[in-house]
């Protein structure tokens, strides 16, 4: 199984950095958000894999999963997500300023 | 009533100068008198234990988990200085307020006088070192804001930027200095400091100390070769230039020296460097100052040559010379502050300051033509005026420090040929000025200043003739006071008479007054001399010139490197990144796999992680179309919600779900204005090169996680688990570390949610876009937009989405949930609402300015941490009881859930203020048949 999430995380960075590496706006955000997830899934794995012990206090049951991963990546989510709309705002206002939607601005 | 207050009360007072200053034109004026007369008061009751000869110190708990104290300190020559920055400023303050014209602001100038002020005091009334040099960069730049004040002007706004370029590289200097020092010593606290002067004298570290510590110093004290910028910094307005080379900024280099000298005096290596550069300082200052045609020119390079004596007086090292040093500061700054305000005067009512057109003022403004001639007198020299008193001491320490130097009779033959510049120049001051014919093309015919303009030059003319002609009775006891707070010892014999007998001291004063003579009147022919030579001996030429060299230096490293495009430049990221992994790779055991146990494989993963592999390859190969990325990137989101499910991550699960549905409609909305057609594809090797560029990432992604996930480890989090329910009262162990544990990191999270929104407004507001009006094959966009069924069906659901998000909300200290996931919820709900009935339907029942409700999130999740101060706990500590309610039953309230409204509202708030800004953007005037969101 840990195999399977590296080779997911894997292919999750590459899509995403292909894409970042293109000259068009669009994609460049697309890689970035699929970048975050790569690293999202990274950073929450840290806490190494358990199935069926979720980090809530119940009665009876010591076993649990590593929680405080999952917290850092809990606000890494919301934060991807304002980054993301940043980005994709910051491609719009380049679009109206500058005519294209190109990265660097200019048509090449 | 304490030292602490009494600095405060200036820093106050400067904000309140620029708060009244909208009130009326004068009320800064006033208002920072008060303030200033206010802080002469404290500091009169705060001095009593002083004149004992006590030292107060008083602390003050700032960061004591790096072991820092506020601590102030008041000893003689902190009082000196405090007693100097106040009175004075407190003159300043009564000057500039008739100085300025109708044009300049008051408040802002009243705010950086009094911002400058507060430093000072504070560098003056320092224990900590490292408190002395917050304060002592706070004077830089509140000199910078000063000497630009004039912000239209370009030489004022060269010579501040020179002034902060110089003062405060030295201040770096100084900073690994007081560093180096107190790691030497073992405290950063004056007390330890200036009792360890054997350590620091025999450390083999003393140099480097000693060199970084007068860097600073001399910046500030404008010692050569550093002086230059003193004479640019006159393009402030003059009452900001008499504070600076009075009794502040200068005098704050010359006050380091006399507050180390008991560390760091008495080796050779303070003679050579603190005597050198101040017998260097003290001639250039005094030559250069006789050919400056302009008035304050020649006061500045005056000042400069000042500033070199007392250097130099410190730097001979003897105590009685420390002794001079500390009289002469208190002489300097009494007669420069009147010399500034005089030429300020002339300035202003001749409007010339340039001393070739400027002669017989006599005639038309004799009552500031005697105080600035007295005042003059005063600093060249002349007996029973305070500058003669210390001058004679000067000319006497120079004598005695001859007898045991090699070479020592130069010593007193440069100090005579300064005194000589110095009574040329002072003479010229008097003789061009205020006689010397008749002025010559002046724009206005000079007259009398305002009453009040005079008055502050009147007293400090007063306070020259006091002293020097009964100094026993006026300075002396002072004197004792502050040399006795620099020496930390005490005192040695002298004798502040003004006849000493036939001294060497005396006819040196009386060669230096016959040569001064001499020199003044061969002054054209030495005018002509310098002007030929003037080009090319110019500092701050020399500054200039590396100035630009450096900035040419660091154009052409970012020509070079920043090509300006973000391809290039990502790619070269990634390749660094890859290099830097592999070489840990490589560095390390070599052994990927880990000894821990893995998970076995299943049926249902196995299906999972095909999908998820699929869909992430298929958004590249889709990229180009981009409506279809778009939607196959979100099925890569599901999955990913779905992996999180299955590895006993509920919350995240959650969360990735409502983030994915916000992201896709924000790249829908966005989508909507970005072209459409189809778009030239790069080159193939550059497609190459970025593939295989990935694909190395890619596989060392991988690689890592694996290496990671095979290998045991231990975790911090046990605690979070023993003390969740116990000290957080909840269950939810990953809500109540986001929420209590860790509380401090999520309201800088949701700060930063809340500036991204705020940074997409600000881009977004005035910006107009227009969408395509046609589709690809070119028919027209379908204007039914609003399907009935849809609208309906999701006005009904919003109250149900609604409750859900609360009961979200409320549930998730204990249970799956809480302030992130419920406030995405929302938006999500809402959002829902724009699209299915439009923007014009929705805005008529939903307001769209969203900024107060992320104002009130982040203020209540703050005031939440801050409501755990007023019980005396630490920020943000929570606090929990349970209680009975009627129906619901046992009912669970916990400070930290006040705190998780907060960050629902911010989530809220920055989501929705996004998405609706990005949706309005249409320019067009038909948004209610077509809003943005449609174009899906």
């Amino acid at each position: 199984m840990e195999a399977l999430l590296s080779l997911i995380i894997g292919v999750l960075t590459a899509c995403g950095v292909y894409l970042m590496l293109r000259g068009r706006s669009f994609p460049v955000v697309l890689g970035l958000t699929l970048l975050s997830y790569a690293v999202n899934v990274f950073l929450f794995a840290m806490g190494r894999l358990t199935i069926g012990q979720p980090p809530i206090i119940r009665e009876g049951i010591s076993q649990y999963t590593d929680p405080l991963p999952q917290a850092l990546v809990l606000t890494a989510i919301v934060i991807s997500f304002g980054m993301t709309a940043f980005a994709i705002v910051l491609a719009l206002k380049a679009r109206a300023e500058l005519g294209n939607d190109h990265v660097d601005g200019r048509e090449s | 009533m304490s030292l602490l207050g009494l600095v405060l009360t200036i820093f106050v007072g400067s904000m309140l100068a620029a708060l009244v200053s909208r009130f009326g034109r004068l009320h800064a004026a006033w208002l920072s008198g008060v303030v200033v007369v206010v802080a002469l008061i404290q500091l009169l009751f705060l001095m009593t234990p002083v004149i004992d000869g006590e030292t107060t110190i008083e602390r003050w708990s700032w960061i004591p988990t790096v072991g820092l104290d506020l601590v102030f300190r008041l000893d003689g020559l902190g009082m000196l200085f405090a007693l100097l920055i106040l009175g004075i400023g407190l003159l300043i303050v009564i000057y500039a307020r008739y100085y300025l014209s109708e044009r300049d602001c008051m408040g802002r100038f009243y705010a950086y006088l009094m911002l400058f002020m507060g430093a000072m005091l504070g560098i003056v009334l320092s224990e900590n070192i490292i408190q002395l040099l917050i304060f002592w960069e706070m004077t830089s730049l509140s000199s910078f804001l000063l000497i630009s004040y004039w912000q239209e002007r370009s030489d004022a706004r060269n010579g501040a930027r020179m002034a902060l370029a110089i003062t405060g590289a030295g201040g770096l200097a100084m900073f690994g200095g007081f560093v180096l020092l107190g790691e030497m010593v073992g405290s950063y606290e004056l007390s330890v400091i200036l009792d360890s002067g054997e350590l620091i004298r025999n450390h083999p570290q003393y140099l480097t100390v000693l060199i970084l510590i007068l860097l600073g110093a001399f910046t500030k004290s404008a010692q050569f070769p550093f002086h230059f910028w003193l004479p640019n910094a006159m393009a402030a307005p003059t009452p900001v230039s008499a504070y600076l080379h009075s009794a502040t900024m200068v005098k704050a280099g010359v006050f380091l020296l006399a507050r180390f000298f008991p560390a760091l005096s008495n080796t050779p290596e303070w003679s050579w460097l603190v005597g050198g550069a101040g017998l260097i300082t003290l001639l250039v200052g005094a030559i250069v100052a006789l050919f400056k045609h302009d008035l304050k020119g020649l006061l500045a390079y005056s000042t400069i040559s000042h500033l070199g004596l007392i250097t130099l007086l410190f730097g001979i090292g003897t105590p009685l010379a420390a002794v001079a040093g500390v009289f002469h500061i208190i002489n300097h700054a009494i007669f420069k502050a009147s010399l500034f305000m005089a030429a300020g005067i002339i300035d202003h009512e001749a409007g010339s300051r340039d001393m070739r057109q400027l002669n017989g003022l006599w005639k038309y403004m004799p009552h500031t033509a005697l105080l600035a001639m007295v005042a003059a007198g005063a600093m060249a020299g002349v007996p029973l005026l305070n500058g003669f008193l210390s001058k004679e001491m000067f000319f006497a320490e120079a004598v005695s420090a001859a007898t045991y130097l090699q070479l020592g009779w130069i010593l007193p033959a440069l100090v005579t040929l300064s005194g000589i510049f110095a009574f040329a120049y002072s003479i010229r001051f008097i003789h061009d000025v205020f006689f010397n014919g008749e002025p010559i093309g002046l724009p206005k015919t000079p007259h009398e200043p305002p009453r009040w303009m005079k008055v502050p030059v009147e007293m400090l003319v007063a306070l020259c003739l006091l002293v020097g002609i009964l100094p026993t009775l006026t300075v002396e006891p002072l004197l004792r006071i502050a040399a006795g707070g620099v020496l930390q010892a005490p005192l040695p014999y002298f004798d502040l008479a003004i006849w000493h007998g036939l001294s060497p001291a005396l006819l040196m004063s009386l060669i230096a007054l016959i040569g001064g003579l001499l020199v003044y009147s061969l002054r054209y022919p030495l005018f002509r001399l310098h002007d030929r030579f003037e080009p090319y001996v110019q500092a701050s030429k020399v500054f200039d010139a590396l100035l630009r060299a450096l900035h040419a230096l660091a154009a052409a490293i970012t020509r070079h490197t920043d090509i300006g495009s973000l391809q290039r430049m990502l790619a070269w990221f990634v390749f660094s990144a890859l290099v830097l992994g592999i070489s840990g790779f490589a560095a390390g055991d070599g052994i990927l796999r880990g000894p821990r146990t893995t998970l076995p494989l299943d049926g249902v993963s196995l299906v999972a992680a095909a999908g998820v592999i699929a869909a992430a390859l298929a958004t590249v190969l889709l990229h180009r179309r981009r409506l279809l990325s778009l939607i196959v990137m979100g099925a890569v989101g599901l999955i990913v919600a779905l992996i999180f499910v299955k590895f006993s991550a509920p919350d995240l699960a959650l969360t990735q779900l409502s983030v994915e549905v916000v992201t896709i409609v924000l790249l829908l909305l966005a989508l909507y204005y970005l072209p459409q057609r189809q778009l030239p594809e790069s080159g193939l090797w550059r497609r190459a090169r970025d593939g295989l560029l990935a694909l190395a990432a890619g596989g060392g992604a991988a690689l890592l996680s694996w290496a990671v996930l095979t290998r045991p480890f231990t975790s911090i989090s046990d605690y979070f688990l023993d003390n969740s329910v116990s000290g957080g009262g909840g269950t939810n162990v990953v809500n109540v570390i986001l929420v209590d544990f860790r509380g401090f990191d999520t309201l800088g999270e949701i700060t930063v949610l809340a500036l991204a929104a705020l940074g997409i407004y600000a881009m977004l507001e005035h910006l107009s876009l227009s969408g395509p009006t046609v589709d690809r094959r070119g028919r027209p966009w379908d204007r039914d937009v609003h399907p009935a069924i849809m609208g309906s069906l999701t006005r009904i659901l919003l109250p149900m989405a609604l409750l859900v998000s609360l009961f979200i909300l409320l549930r998730g200290h204990n249970l799956p949930g809480g302030g992130f996931i419920a406030g995405l919820v929302t938006a999500v709900a809402l959002i829902t609402q724009y699209l299915a009935n439009g923007v014009r339907w929705t805005q008529a029942r939903l307001p769209a300015n969203m900024h107060p409700v992320i104002g009130v999130g982040l203020l209540l999740a703050t005031l939440t941490g801050l409501g755990s101060w007023w019980f005396g706990y630490p920020f943000l500590t929570s606090t929990f009881s349970h209680m009975h309610w009627p129906i619901v039953g046992e009912f669970e309230l916990a400070s930290a859930m006040l705190f998780d409204l907060g960050v629902y509202l911010t989530v809220v708030g920055a989501t929705l203020l996004i998405l609706i800004f990005i949706g309005m953007l249409h320019s067009g005037d038909d948004t209610e048949h077509k809003p943005a969101g449609e174009s899906a």
